[in-house]
């Protein structure tokens, strides 16, 4: 019976095709838009997650702000003096207090951003300034040389390594080549020159968002001690912010609360004005996917609003086709129909109608999100549950808005359907 | 087949509209039909008498306000809706003045479809759908929709359809109504055949005289009364 009604069903949507399209249109309309929304919001959580990978899971960052008035209130305070910033000393008692528990500090500083020319080739840069821990959470995959060693840290040595890309730029790529060879660099109307130990393999992924260009045009990261730069600039003793990388295994919650309470009563008691916090990646990310799905909820909602008039538009055009086919209902119930059989004959045309409008919806959909969050750089595909949970959904529809109509058409009595013209 | 058996018996029956207002209206007002298995009745009457009320309360598809109905041994006053839809299903084959086919269903579906509700198995259905429009010949146009048939080709492929669950009686609610006369007359010769050779009972609800005088016994409806009933020429002439 089941297998008939979906035959029946079939046939009478197929003789008016384009009352069925537009019939499921606003139900296409309206999944499509769920499942986008859907997919770029997982790619969005993806992408925080993945930072947080990259940044590393046992990093948190300390920065000073402002201390809360009295009231409560926050802001029209003094100016930032260098005495409130985290200075060099601060930073290495921390360290010997919370010792076995920070492994370091994390020191990355983009000294400038520039192009380097060599006769006709040039290489856009970023020039960074890194100490041992901070290289570490780079993670680099080393194609030629060697990396900066301790020795080099310690002695603030003139070496950089180089990136793959910036290798293809300027020497085609041949990395042997680049090994020993200088960056010469201008920072500040001064002129310092670097020499090369090392090429690593450039991320595939450089920041978020890529603005679409070739990314071979795109600055690379070149690495050079911290000290050095420090030393060259004429010292930085102090930061508004630093990153923190705890010991494997340590309670980073924990941490997170207890380093900036201790930092602030040791430190900034006195401070009239400026306080530290701190946060970690995880809770930033926890932070992150919060809102994000926070966001995504409320443009599924109104996804969903679109999904309810595409529904009562299926309503409306069922009640429609059971008037033009209320001399078939009476024929058919004299010919022996039950009224549940014909209520389960209309509510199986609408499931199929929507249905329909649901495959071709979920697959513009998926289609559509792959190409969005594509053109994101972190290209997605939907999930199966959601296709799944978005198939069962537009089904279910089909029973809750052919429901009233069906029954209109259960219970018409025969005589006067049979009459009716 | 048991010439004595009665296969409609319904007394007293009453119907009456809009029971209770201001407007209520009787349109039967006590009739008495007995009709015998495999009898070919009909029951003739002007626009008004109450015929089609009459074929409505015969066929089930409407119950009467006062009076016993029995079909087929069946009492068709005590059943409930799902009840009178299967006996409608097996017991009824109808045949309607404007066929009343499936538009958009095959001549083969449109015959499968009481076999359908009947719960009758797919390969069984078809089997006997091609049949029954093999006997009324019309097996050559098995997969034509309505739209592509005569109104003669419709009437036979409803007919077909009237017998696919091997019903008690047929009920004809003016058959040739919408026929030019040669074609009607070809329903009517399908009618007798199918009274002859298969014993099958019909009840033909007609304005025509002339064409109730083919059956083999005429009740006239006049006002909601029965006000006659004699024997047609088509009893003489086939009845031996």
């Amino acid at each position: 019976m089941f297998v008939e009604n979906f035959k029946i069903a079939l046939s009478q949507l197929a003789a008016s095709k384009l009352r069925t399209f537009l019939t499921a249109l606003g139900i296409i309309i309206g999944l499509s838009s769920v499942i986008i929304i859907m997919t770029v919001g997982d790619a969005m959580n993806n992408m925080a997650l993945e930072s947080m990978g990259s940044m590393g899971a046992n990093k948190f960052t300390l920065y000073v702000t402002e201390k809360p008035s009295d009231d409560g209130s926050v802001g029209n305070v003094r100016d930032w003096k260098e005495s409130d910033k985290i200075s060099n000393d601060m930073i290495d008692k921390t360290l010997e207090h919370f010792k076995g528990k920070i492994k370091g500090v994390s020191l990355k500083e983009e000294v400038t951003q520039t192009e380097i020319t060599q006769g006709n080739k040039s290489a856009a840069v970023s020039l960074n300034g890194v100490n041992d821990i901070a290289l570490e959470q780079e993670k680099l995959k080393l194609l030629a040389g060697n990396n900066i060693t301790a020795s080099d840290m310690k002695n603030s040595r003139s070496v950089a390594l180089v990136s793959d890309r910036y290798v293809n730029k300027l020497y085609d790529g041949d990395w042997q080549a680049a090994l020993g060879k200088q960056v010469e660099i201008v920072v500040n109307n001064k002129y310092y020159i670097y020499t090369i130990v090392g090429v690593y393999q450039a991320p595939m992924n450089d920041g978020f968002f890529g603005s679409g260009g070739n990314i071979d045009d795109m600055p690379s990261d070149i690495f050079v001690p911290v000290k050095t730069t420090e030393r060259q600039s004429g010292g930085n003793s102090a930061f508004y912010n630093i990153d923190l990388i705890a010991e494997t295994g340590a309670d980073m919650e924990a941490l997170t609360a207890d380093v900036p309470q201790w930092i602030n009563d040791t430190f900034y008691a006195s401070n009239d004005a400026y306080m530290v916090e701190a946060y970690n990646m995880q809770s930033y990310v926890e932070e992150m996917t919060d809102m994000v799905n926070t966001i995504k909820l409320a443009f599924m909602a109104i996804a969903a609003i679109s999904l309810l008039v595409g529904g009562i538009g299926v309503m409306n055009i069922m009640i429609v086709t059971i008037t033009e086919r209320t001399r078939e209902i009476g024929t058919r119930k004299a010919l022996g129909a039950t009224n549940n059989s014909i209520r389960m004959q209309f509510i199986t045309e609408a499931v199929v109608v929507c249905l329909m409008g649901g495959i071709v919806g979920v697959s513009l959909g998926v289609a559509a999100g792959y190409g969005i969050t594509s053109f994101m750089k972190v290209p997605t595909f939907t999930s199966i549950s959601g296709i799944v949970g978005c198939l069962l959904f537009s089904m279910s529809f089909g029973v809750l808005f052919g429901y009233l109509p069906a029954n209109k058409a259960a219970k018409m009595n025969p005589i006067d359907a049979l009459r009716y013209e | 087949m048991d010439e004595n058996k009665v296969m409609i018996d319904a007394r007293g029956v009453i119907k009456k509209f809009n029971i209770g207002k201001e407007n209520e209206l009787e349109i039967l007002h006590g009739i008495d039909i007995r009709i015998m298995e495999g009898e070919f009745v009909s029951i003739v009457g002007t626009s008004g008498s109450g015929k089609s009320t009459l074929m409505n309360i015969i066929g089930l598809l409407d119950k009467p306000t006062e009076g016993s109905y029995i079909l087929d041994d069946i009492d068709a006053i005590a059943a409930k809706d799902n009840e009178l839809s299967h006996i409608r299903n097996r017991k009824i084959g109808f045949v309607f003045q404007n066929y009343n086919l499936i538009p958009r269903a095959t001549s083969l579906n449109n015959v499968e479809l009481p076999m359908l509700y009947a719960g009758v198995g797919l390969r069984e259905r078809r089997a006997r759908a091609l049949e029954l429009l093999e006997m009324v010949g019309m097996a050559e146009r098995a997969d034509h929709k309505p739209d592509e048939l005569s109104g003669g080709q419709k009437q036979r492929v409803a007919i077909a359809r009237a017998l696919a669950n091997d019903p008690s009686i047929i009920l004809a609610d003016e058959p040739t109504g919408a026929l030019d006369s040669v074609t009607g007359q070809m329903i009517m010769d399908l009618f007798r055949k199918l009274n002859l050779e298969r014993g099958i009972t019909i009840v033909l609800i007609t304005h025509s005289n002339e064409l109730a005088e083919e059956t083999d016994r005429i009740l006239t409806l006049k006002d909601g009364n029965i006000i006659g009933e004699r024997r047609g020429t088509g009893a003489q002439e086939n009845v031996c």
